[in-house]
């Protein structure tokens, strides 16, 4: 299994330094950051913005190769360059990452988990009303984009609000300022951090929720009618403990393929939820950076997401081991 | 041939057979024509008995000719501006309200859901198409291809699929036709991985490996003894990858990515419309809702196939499970 973990992470590390490279290859081929130079007024002389675009490594006409090797270096030390406007760009990504971190761990948490029992729980109750529910809801959240769904949670919690007469629910930022001034200190400025991440929180459990308990009811709506659960009743087990011990193990293991990988589709949810609840994160940072044609942030973030979905990946690979011993070997072949 | 002699679900065991006499017998084995017809109707009526599966078909039906026919009805165009009516309601003028600029919100979320159902369509078939090809082909041959393909699926996950499509969307002038290519090379690759897992399992398998040894070219044992035991994944899958592409393009064009204007799409008219969502909800409440209604309908649709064409879920029209 070590021997088997070690070649996947050797093999996924040159992954990511090639994905890494070509974003940054496709980014400084595409995007044009000469172009905000050029839309100031007044506009600075050539000489100045050449020296400018240079100094960050941003120039177009340094040859494409020269800027990779530069960018590159600076990476391995840990740098990511600077913004077009010279900030430095880690310590920023950094900050970001929190931000992010914070909003997407627990609504994946939360989405997944869910998703995943009532998923085989509605599998289990085929047929009956608690399944009907889940199917219906999942189906019904499936099919109500992210952007959307922020501005229907706004909507309704903005009417949750005029009718209680509290500002219970707040979604324009990360805090508010001046809270931890209150009668209840630091405390009742963690409880507003908290406030405001309930409806963001909230978008994105939805969105994980109706994707994971879709595919883990037709996983597991395969699994039930197998031999081998028949099997675990007829030596005497419980139905409940057949189910979870046989049916719901051999139903996640496709399972862990698609949770690596939802991570994915998880980043780009939090793109939609930091741009529509003006949380500062790094899917915001990428999508304005993208518009702003600002190279080396664009590149950061993406290396930094490449890492993220290998590390699920990794993660996936190792479920699937645990859970299915037959891959181990099969790898092997 | 009787209705009752085809068991949805199991169609493709030798109960499902009709055994009426050796000829029909032979049809229904052989790959001939008339062995293809008589399968396709079989597989029909097990589709008619769903009554989600008829439900989505039905509701996507409607929502076709309401994207395709309305615009001929409609007395506006959806670059016609009304310089007499901004920001109004519904009317009998304009049937869902005009915008900010005058523009008719019918014409408009009708322009936006041509786009909508036809990148869907386009974008599941060559998507789950070369999931299936890709994920089969490398889990069944294994070695030096399996390899090369998977790592070829790394790649493509790795990639960042948000930043070449952001990146290239504007560089092929923004029509939609060019965006179905590029949604539907990210869209395959997760699908692929499962396809391939489950087809090294399925590879052991007796029939599996009866029919190896007795010959038969691994194409033909792919497409005749692994394709069916996939049909239940690659169908919800496509069902699936329908509505992906869909909440993919209107949420690039909702971040100004994607279609770009004058020219509107269902995402577009969502992001210009939900500033004044609570004030003024037509632009926002139409284009949004239409989406969601594609999108369910789709799913309807999927699931219903899911659960008549799956041959691995038992027999379902004698008592279910108990």
């Amino acid at each position: 299994m070590a021997a088997f973990l070690l070649r996947r992470l050797v093999n996924y590390t040159a992954l990511v330094v090639l994905a890494a490279s070509l974003a940054y290859l496709l980014a400084a081929a595409a995007l044009k950051p000469r172009a905000n130079f050029e839309d100031r007024a007044p506009r600075p002389p050539e000489a100045v913005v050449e020296a400018q675009l240079t100094r960050l490594n941003l120039n177009d006409r340094t040859p494409l190769a020269d800027r990779y090797r530069t960018w590159a270096g600076g990476v391995l030390h840990g740098d990511f360059g600077r913004t077009w406007q010279g900030e430095p760009v880690t310590a920023e990504l950094w900050r970001r990452l929190g931000v992010s971190l914070r909003l997407l761990l627990a609504g994946a948490v939360l989405g997944s988990a869910f998703g995943i029992l009532l998923g085989a729980y509605a599998a289990i109750a085929r047929g009956r009303a608690a399944d009907r529910l889940i199917t219906v809801g999942s189906s019904l959240l499936l099919a109500v984009p992210v952007f959307v769904l922020a501005v229907l949670l706004q909507i309704v919690a903005g009417k949750a609000n005029d009718a209680t007469g509290l500002r219970v629910f707040e979604w324009v930022g990360e805090s508010t300022p001046g809270a931890s001034d209150g009668p209840f200190g630091p405390l009742g400025g963690l409880g507003d951090r908290f406030r405001h991440l309930l409806l963001p929180t909230v978008t994105i459990a939805l969105a994980q929720f109706a994707l994971y308990s879709r595919y883990q009811r037709s996983m597991m709506l395969d699994v039930l009618q197998a031999d081998f659960v028949r099997t675990a009743r007829a030596k005497g087990l419980r139905r409940r403990a057949a189910l979870l011990r046989h049916g719901l193990r051999t139903a996640l293991i496709p399972m862990t393929t698609y949770f690596a990988y939802t991570f994915g589709l998880l980043l780009l949810g939090g793109v939609f939820t930091e741009k529509a609840f003006g949380r500062h994160g790094v899917g915001e940072w990428l999508v304005d950076s993208i518009s702003r044609g600002d190279v080396n942030v664009v590149a950061a973030v993406n290396c930094l997401a490449a890492c993220g979905v290998l590390l699920a990946g990794l993660v996936s690979d190792v479920l699937y081991g645990v859970l299915d011993p037959r891959v181990r070997t099969g790898a092997a072949v | 041939m009787t209705a009752d002699v085809v068991t949805c679900a199991t169609e493709h065991d030798s109960r499902g057979g009709p055994g009426q006499g050796p000829d029909e017998e032979f049809a229904w084995r052989s790959g001939t024509l008339l062995g293809r017809a008589i399968r396709t109707a079989a597989r029909a009526r097990c589709v008619a008995r769903s009554r989600r599966a008829v439900a989505g078909l039905i509701l996507l039906v409607l929502l076709f000719v309401l994207a395709f026919v309305g615009p001929l009805v409609s007395p506006w165009g959806w670059d016609d501006t009304d310089f007499a009516a901004f920001r109004q309601g519904p009317s009998v003028h304009h049937w869902m309200g005009t915008t900010q600029s005058g523009r008719d919100v019918f014409a408009l979320t009708l322009r936006g859901m041509q786009k909508s159902l036809l990148i869907g369509l386009f974008v599941a078939v060559v998507s789950t198409g070369l999931a299936a090809a890709v994920g089969t082909a490398a889990g069944f041959a294994g070695g030096w291809l399996d390899r090369t393909l998977m790592w070829g699926v790394d790649l493509l996950l790795v990639l960042p699929s948000f930043l070449v499509i952001a990146v290239l969307a504007p560089q092929t002038a923004g029509t939609w036709p060019t965006l179905v290519p590029l949604l539907a090379a990210f869209l395959w690759m997760i699908t692929a991985r499962v396809v391939r897992a489950m087809t090294i399992s399925l590879r052991e398998r007796e029939y599996v490996l009866a029919a190896r040894f007795l010959g038969v070219r691994a194409p033909r044992v792919i497409v005749r003894h692994i394709l069916p035991q996939l049909a239940s994944l690659l169908v919800v899958d496509a069902s699936v990858n329908v509505s992906v592409a869909i909440l993919a393009e209107s949420g690039l064009s909702a971040l100004g990515l994607g279609v770009r204007p004058p020219d509107v799409s269902l995402g577009s008219l969502i992001a210009d419309g939900q500033s004044g969502a609570t004030a003024y909800p037509w632009p926002f409440g139409f284009a949004a809702g239409l989406l969601v209604l594609i999108v369910l309908a789709v799913n309807l649709l999927g699931d219903g196939l899911r659960d008549v064409l799956d041959p691995a879920s038992g027999p379902r029209w004698t008592g279910g499970e108990t």
